[in-house]
């Protein structure tokens, strides 16, 4: 559990469109990192690398290495589907499956994958991973109900027990707060300190309280301008990032006097 | 008695309340709401008027009366509540005697339908066929005052084995097309020349569909190779393009966002596809599917060209020609079975199109049923 990413020289591409030049980065095992950075300067696609989403789409393609513990996520023979079990990704919208109960939700990753599990481990599992997503003590007595019945919040929950459910090394989280209140928010960010103790937890956000608050690194990602490649300028720990930053350009994001 | 209480809470509040009026002032310049039936009540006479000096029919009373009442409703309107009010009058007017007008032909239809198929139905019509009725058989029941002999089981069961097959060949290709579409094939030539196939498929006659199915039998088994999995093939030609057009549609509404959520769960893509993208859409692809069904039930000529035409019950649709009620309803009108005694023959066909219409409006209504139960729950 909680594996360590290396990042040498990541070049990330849109078809012929260079959307991410030149990042090296290495996240500790046990922490939590913090991508920050104005819209558009590409810390969701570089978030989107580190498990492979990112092929996805159509004409998605990296230059460069990403080590999971050593092992090349873009090596020769690597099957995504495999660096996706073990690399977790909970998104900005909630996304439970519309067709599925909640406990159907949280096996999701095991039932889809044709996996048997017993009656009893299935019950165990799901128990586990909802207490693990802070949400057990509200959903017990539901469980059977359809997972979109739930409000915002819960269903964000829902998510990151759904991810769990898999037991990954590292979670990433794409904004997984900008669509939900701030008590909602407030428990995403509880549970993210919670989630430290056994997972690597990576997370964009644009809340820069929010990064303060959770994260023990932070990454700042800028843009040049339109059409030009995002950069990855300044890594540090957080309170280095927001007290004394070494780049002019981080510093001015971190002040608000960016832009 | 009211006018003692808000005096009372007048004083209470100090007299800060306004005073009562009787009309809101904000609801100033309004046709009270009694105004449009009094409108509509004398464009009813006006147009009976109207109507009487043409000399009366209900069909020119019914115009005169509309057009009237639209006249009259926009203008009064425009007076009492301005401009924009009239406008908003006169276009509602307008879709309420669109949708009238289209209402009036299926109205028509069914009424027709049961009025002249009703006599017809009974338990010895559904369950027997028209083996060994004659034109004699019909002579001799008129002549007797008898009730009419011969029924349609055998075009039902036809109809039912041969849309059957028809779908058990439609569904899963244009399923499995719809899904190569929207999940593999995005952008990729493939994939565009097939949907621009697709488009000209739905545009093929039904009878070239029939040729077709026939000319493609008769290279594998001879000429007279007419029997119901024939047909059933004209019919999924005909049938293929509405499948993959729905499906299509119903999988491109399933949110990226849940595929998304499978892949990042380590969910190989044709199990994201069979489990997640297909179940949160099955709702509108059953109902497609059953609308695609609905469509090509009623299809005559490609069933006479390649099933023939049957008097017999014959269930195997690999052998022997066969009958459908379309089929059905077509040789009693074109070719009575007594040509000198028409009225058991028409009193069948009547019956079978009743048939035939309550056989759709069924599908219809389970296709509701099936969406209505695949569709994704929502509660709490």
């Amino acid at each position: 559990m909680a594996k360590r990413i290396d990042v040498n020289d990541l070049n990330v591409y849109y078809s012929k469109f260079l959307a991410v030049e030149g990042v090296s980065i290495n996240i500790e095992p046990k922490s939590v990192t913090a991508f920050i950075g104005p819209s558009g300067c590409g810390k969701s696609t570089f978030l989107r690398t580190l498990n492979r989403m990112h092929e996805v789409i159509p004409g998605g393609r990296v230059e460069g290495q990403v080590l999971l513990d050593g092992d090349d996520l873009y090596g020769a023979g690597v099957d995504p589907v495999t660096v996706r079990s073990q690399i977790g990704m909970v998104f900005q919208r909630p996304n439970p499956f519309p067709t599925m109960s909640i406990k159907d939700n949280v096996l999701a990753g095991v039932k889809l994958n044709g996996t048997k599990i017993s009656r009893s481990d299935a019950d165990d599992l799901v128990e586990k991973s909802l207490r693990g997503a802070n949400l057990w003590n509200e959903v017990k007595d539901r469980l059977d109900k359809p997972g979109s019945g739930l409000s915002g919040g819960q269903q964000q929950r829902l998510c990151i027990a759904r991810t769990i459910a898999v037991k990954p090394d590292v979670i990433l989280m794409d904004e997984p707060c900008s669509a939900l209140d701030p008590i909602s928010t407030l428990a995403i960010e509880d549970l993210i300190n919670e989630l430290k103790s056994d997972y690597t937890v990576v997370i964009v956000t644009h809340n820069m309280q929010q990064a303060a608050r959770v994260s023990d690194k932070t990454a700042f990602f800028n843009i040049a301008g339109t059409g030009k490649p995002g950069k990855l300028i300044e890594f540090n720990d957080t309170t280095a990032i927001f007290s004394n930053p070494e780049q002019k350009a981080t510093e001015d994001y971190v002040s608000g006097r960016f832009g | 008695m009211s006018a003692t209480t808000t005096n009372l809470n007048n004083k209470a509040n100090g007299n800060s309340a306004p005073p009562v009026r009787k009309r809101n002032s904000l609801a100033k310049g309004k046709l009270p709401k009694w105004a449009i039936w009094a409108i509509a009540a004398g464009s009813i006479v006006l147009g009976a008027a109207a109507s009487t000096l043409t000399g009366f029919n209900v069909a020119s009373f019914a115009i005169y009366s509309a057009i009237i009442f639209l006249i009259a409703a926009s203008v009064i309107t425009t007076v009492v509540e301005g401009k924009r009010r009239g406008k908003n009058a006169m276009w509602t007017y307008l879709i309420y005697a669109a949708f009238i007008v289209a209402l009036i032909p299926l109205a028509s239809v069914l009424y027709t339908v049961l009025q002249k198929g009703l006599p017809g139905i009974n338990s010895h019509f559904l369950f027997s066929s028209m083996n060994g009725v004659t034109g004699a058989v019909d002579n001799q029941t008129v002549a007797n005052g008898e009730p009419v002999i011969g029924g349609a089981y055998h075009a039902v069961m036809g109809t039912l084995l041969i849309t059957l097959w028809a779908t058990l060949i439609s569904v899963p290709v244009g399923m499995l097309t719809a899904v190569y579409l929207v999940e593999y094939g995005q952008g990729k030539a493939l994939s565009k020349a097939i949907t621009f196939f697709v488009d000209v498929m739905t545009g093929i006659p039904s009878i070239v569909a029939g040729l077709f199915a026939a000319a493609l039998f008769g290279i594998i088994l001879g000429p007279n190779a007419r029997m119901g999995i024939v047909a059933a093939v004209a019919l999924s030609v005909l049938m293929i393009p509405t499948v993959v057009r729905s499906t299509e549609e119903m999988l491109k509404i399933v949110p990226n966002e849940l595929r998304e959520a499978s892949f990042a769960l380590g969910v190989r893509r044709w199990r994201t596809i069979l489990k997640v993208v297909i179940p949160t859409a099955i709702s509108g692809i059953a109902s497609g599917v059953t609308l695609a069904i609905a469509r090509v039930i009623g299809e005559t000529a490609p069933i006479l060209v390649t099933a023939g035409i049957a008097s017999n019950i014959n269930l195997n649709v690999f052998a022997n020609w066969m009958s459908t009620l379309p089929t059905f309803i077509y040789y009693q009108i074109l070719t009575p079975t007594s040509p000198t005694n028409v009225d058991p023959s028409v009193q069948r066909a009547w019956a079978a199109a009743l048939l035939l219409i309550l056989m759709v409006m069924a599908l219809n209504l389970i296709a509701r049923l099936v969406a209505s139960i695949f569709a994704p729950k929502k509660g709490r």
